[in-house]
């Protein structure tokens, strides 16, 4: 208690270190729910808050965190040709993944605390989501320098300019990649990125991922990624190269669960996101030209290949980038996956469409929700005059 | 006879519902009278201290409209005329002296009632003191004496957390019920609307009202606002378009006045909530000392006395008054301690309506709500949780923004016609970033009325 009053003495109002108060107060805040009344306005309020909110996406998470973990050391000793147990697999991973969320969290907090004292405010849990994400959007290969400057970033450019949590535009966690993917494009696409080595493949291993497969298929395209190993099931369960978190769709729809139990995430958006990308695929198969061409890729392949399911989940529903109205999250998600499928099915130079598609979405997100916003007031309007 | 079965909402669960038996309170040594319950009104006071009053003597009255006043319910001295920042008007306390007797202004109300008598009646209402009861929408001001309003609203339902049974104020009563919704058929050309619940219970001691017609709301808090009832039986279409509305106690009130000939302001209050020494219903005054008829459980160090429900009412503190229109005293308990990483806890003890608490899955349970604000003020984030607690086809996050944005016009649109701040009460004790809504909204009506007042 002693220790607590004197923290408050200097860090606190006229103390010698007040400028350094939202640090103590951030810390505070985590630590212990305190006992501040409410004034004004209603007297008792809901015990859930945003950092209760942002805890049920990191929850909400962690399937995806273990499992991504887990195929990293997986898909390197299957690239090495060398015979592992699970457990080499796992610390094969931790190898990767602390390293990574070490640096995204020490670059990503910087910045958050450094606006925080700048802007005199409360250090806000909001970097919390972000930098969970963010790791788990990479290629196991990213260079930590390359991630410390999409961190940079997505947090100073994709949300501190817009005024920080709560204002962007843009999802901060996808902004961090695309700035990858644009300034450092080798690091992040192609066929050779997405699985840890030592150095030597061995030939039964295959490289690319099934969206890099589909570029130019040998063959009916069903029958070409299997005959890679990529069957449906095992895209299903996820071990394949790819992003750390996106392979396993199971372990994102188990995420997908608690986050639509807990009303955490929209389920209208993932919902939409899904219907959408079937609707395109449909289209597609209908003109694909040949069974051996991407535009033949069943809707269910596209659903478990590549990010779709991770993006629908994760990185669509962030309230503060979709749309606000319940009317447009449904136009919202289903234009984010009729674009995904189409970028990956019409445009060879992307083999994957959902970052691009979610970034653009969130460009018209607010477009959406004045159609909506209108066509609310034009109904007013008419039950007046009726 | 018409049913409305609502299903956005949520009934908080809170602790301490009052027992439903209703014992006479001793008679107030002081009553008060706070000018923040009658919303619209400028507040100019007619009495000092030390100055003798009886029912019915006019404590203070409305700037621009003199004949609209606020009167004291019980007969006495004037021992405070408290004012606050810039001078304004706080409050008014009078000693009573326990005769009662009714002040000579007070004009008796005419004997037959007819519309062709609508100017008597508002005049009598006035003079008593009783008109105030009377509430306007748009807005939800005091209703203007001026004004024709085109339907009336009788709400016989309340929804909020611990509110009263209005079947348990309105036993023994009936007659002098009847008899009110007969004055205020007077005053509009149109219908007087009863809204009861959805259920058999609420309803049923409703059901032999005349001269209404009866409408049933099912559904949770905020089923019961009146702004709901009006936006789905017949909503408000412009500034213009004015309908009134009135409680059941309001509606005693008057009727009693019109069958003794003499205001009485005696009416049943409830004394509810988790830290509520005794929960139970009492007659009393209005304006009555809360401390004359409630107290909180002796074990706790601090409990806040709410004038009202925990959304919408007043902290009393520990010498307040029984509100004007309010017939709930909720006592909390303060917030005291911090809690060790609580933001972590599975919840199996804590309130709410989001689903990622286990106690979601309890809905029986009641928790021993405190005062906390269970987390710091955040940017407005689009959690789709407004949208889950308001039933009424109006956007809450966006009729927010365009106030804050100050666009009258957008707000107009968006529906803040239809809206008082109590129906986005339960929005701002579910928001995660613990904005103040209600506040906003605040802001946002009394910019439309500096306007439309400019504009006159």
């Amino acid at each position: 208690m002693k220790l607590h009053d004197t923290i408050h003495r200097v860090f606190g109002k006229g103390g010698r270190l007040e400028r350094l108060w939202p640090l103590v107060d951030a810390a505070e805040t985590f630590f212990f729910r305190l006992p501040v009344r409410t004034a004004g306005g209603t007297h008792i309020r809901d015990a859930y808050d945003l950092k209760r909110m942002m805890m049920i996406v990191v929850l909400a998470l962690i399937p995806s965190m273990v499992f991504g973990t887990y195929n990293i050391g997986y898909q390197f000793y299957a690239s090495a040709g060398m015979p592992a147990d699970h457990l080499a697999c796992v610390l094969k991973g931790l190898t990767v993944i602390i390293p990574l969320y070490v640096v995204t969290f020490a670059v990503g907090g910087a910045w958050e605390v450094l606006f925080a004292l700048i802007r005199g405010e409360e250090i806000n849990e909001g970097f919390f989501v972000t930098g969970a994400l963010i790791p788990l959007i990479m290629p196991p290969t990213i260079p930590l320098w390359q991630l410390a400057l999409a961190v940079s970033f997505g947090v100073v450019l994709g949300k501190e300019l817009f005024g920080g949590t709560g204002m962007n535009i843009f999802n901060p966690a996808l902004v961090s990649r695309a700035f990858l993917f644009f300034a450092y494009p080798k690091s992040i696409s192609g066929a050779d990125v997405w699985t840890l080595t030592d150095g030597t493949v061995v030939d039964a291993y295959t490289m690319a991922t099934p969206l890099h497969l589909g570029i130019e298929p040998k063959g009916d395209i069903v029958a070409h990624l299997a005959g890679s190993g990529f069957d449906f099931w095992r895209m299903l369960w996820g071990l394949e190269p790819g992003s750390i978190g996106e392979t396993s769709a199971v372990a994102v729809l188990a995420g997908a669960f608690i986050l639509v139990i807990t009303g955490v995430g929209s389920w209208r958006i993932i919902v939409s996101v899904f219907a959408g990308g079937a609707a395109m695929a449909l289209l597609c198969n209908a003109f694909a030209p040949s069974p051996a061409s991407m535009l033949a890729l069943p809707a269910h392949y596209h659903f478990v290949a590549g990010g779709f399911a991770f993006g629908a989940v994760f990185m669509a529903t962030d309230p503060v980038s979709a749309t606000g109205t319940n009317a447009g999250k449904y136009v919202y998600g289903f234009l984010i996956g009729l674009l995904t499928v189409m970028v990956r099915t019409l445009n060879p130079a992307y083999p994957e469409g959902m970052m691009l598609a979610i970034l653009f979405m969130n460009l018209f997100a607010p477009l959406i929700d004045y159609t909506v916003v209108r066509l609310n007031m034009r109904r007013r309007v008419r039950r007046a005059a009726g | 006879m018409a049913n409305y079965r609502l299903k956005k909402g949520y009934d908080i669960r809170i602790a301490g519902e009052a027992q439903k038996l209703i014992e006479r309170a001793p008679f107030p040594e002081n009553v008060g009278m706070y000018p923040a319950d009658f919303y619209g009104m400028t507040p100019r006071p007619l009495v000092e201290g030390g100055e003798r009053v009886r029912i019915g003597t006019p404590l203070w009255h409305d700037k621009r409209r003199e004949s609209l006043v606020v009167t004291s319910p019980a007969s006495g001295t004037v021992i405070e005329v408290r004012r606050g920042e810039r001078r304004a008007l706080e409050a008014v306390v009078i000693r009573t002296d326990g005769k009662q007797q009714i002040a000579t202004t007070v004009i008796p109300p005419p004997k037959r009632l007819s519309s062709s008598a609508r100017g008597d009646i508002v005049n009598t209402l006035c003079a008593a003191g009783l008109f105030p009861l009377l509430r306007q929408r748009p807005f939800g001001t005091v209703a203007d004496p001026l004004a024709t309003p085109r339907d009336i609203f009788v709400t016989a339902v309340d929804t909020a957390p611990l509110a009263p049974d209005q079947g348990l104020i309105l036993e023994n009563h009936e007659q002098e019920f009847q008899r009110g919704i007969d004055v205020l058929a007077c005053l509009t050309p149109g219908r007087i609307h009863l809204c009861t619940g959805g259920d058999a219970v609420n309803s049923q001691p409703f059901s032999g009202v005349k001269n209404v017609e009866l409408h049933r709301f099912e559904g949770p808090h905020p089923a019961g606002n009146v702004g709901v009832h009006i936006h789905h039986v017949t909503p408000i279409r412009a500034q213009n378009d004015i309908v009134w509305h009135c409680t059941v106690q309001g509606v005693i009130l008057i009727g009693r006045f019109f069958i003794s000939g003499s205001p009485s302001f005696d009416v049943t209050a409830a004394v509810a909530g988790p830290a509520a020494a005794r929960g139970r219903y009492v007659q009393t005054l209005t304006g009555a000392a809360i401390s004359s008829f409630a107290q909180a459980s002796a074990s706790l160090p601090a409990a806040r006395f709410i004038s009202g429900n925990v959304l919408t009412g007043r902290n009393a503190g520990t010498d307040g008054f029984l509100g004007f229109g309010d017939n709930l005293v909720t006592i909390i308990p303060e917030a005291e301690k911090s809690v060790f990483l609580g933001w972590l806890s599975p919840g199996f003890s804590l309130e709410s309506f989001s689903a990622s608490f286990i106690s979601r899955l309890m809905p029986r349970r009641r928790f021993a709500i405190d005062s906390n604000r269970n987390g710091s003020q955040r940017a407005f984030v689009a959690t789709g949780i407004y949208e889950r607690l308001l039933p009424m086809d109006i956007l809450p996050s966006f009729l927010l923004k365009s106030i804050l944005a100050g666009d009258i016009e957008e707000m107009e649109k968006l529906g803040i016609l239809e809206l008082t701040p109590e129906d986005f009460a339960l929005c701002e004790y579910a928001c995660p970033s613990k904005t103040d809504i209600q506040r906003i909204l605040r802001d946002g009506i009394d910019l439309m009325l500096k306007e439309t007042r400019e504009s006159e």
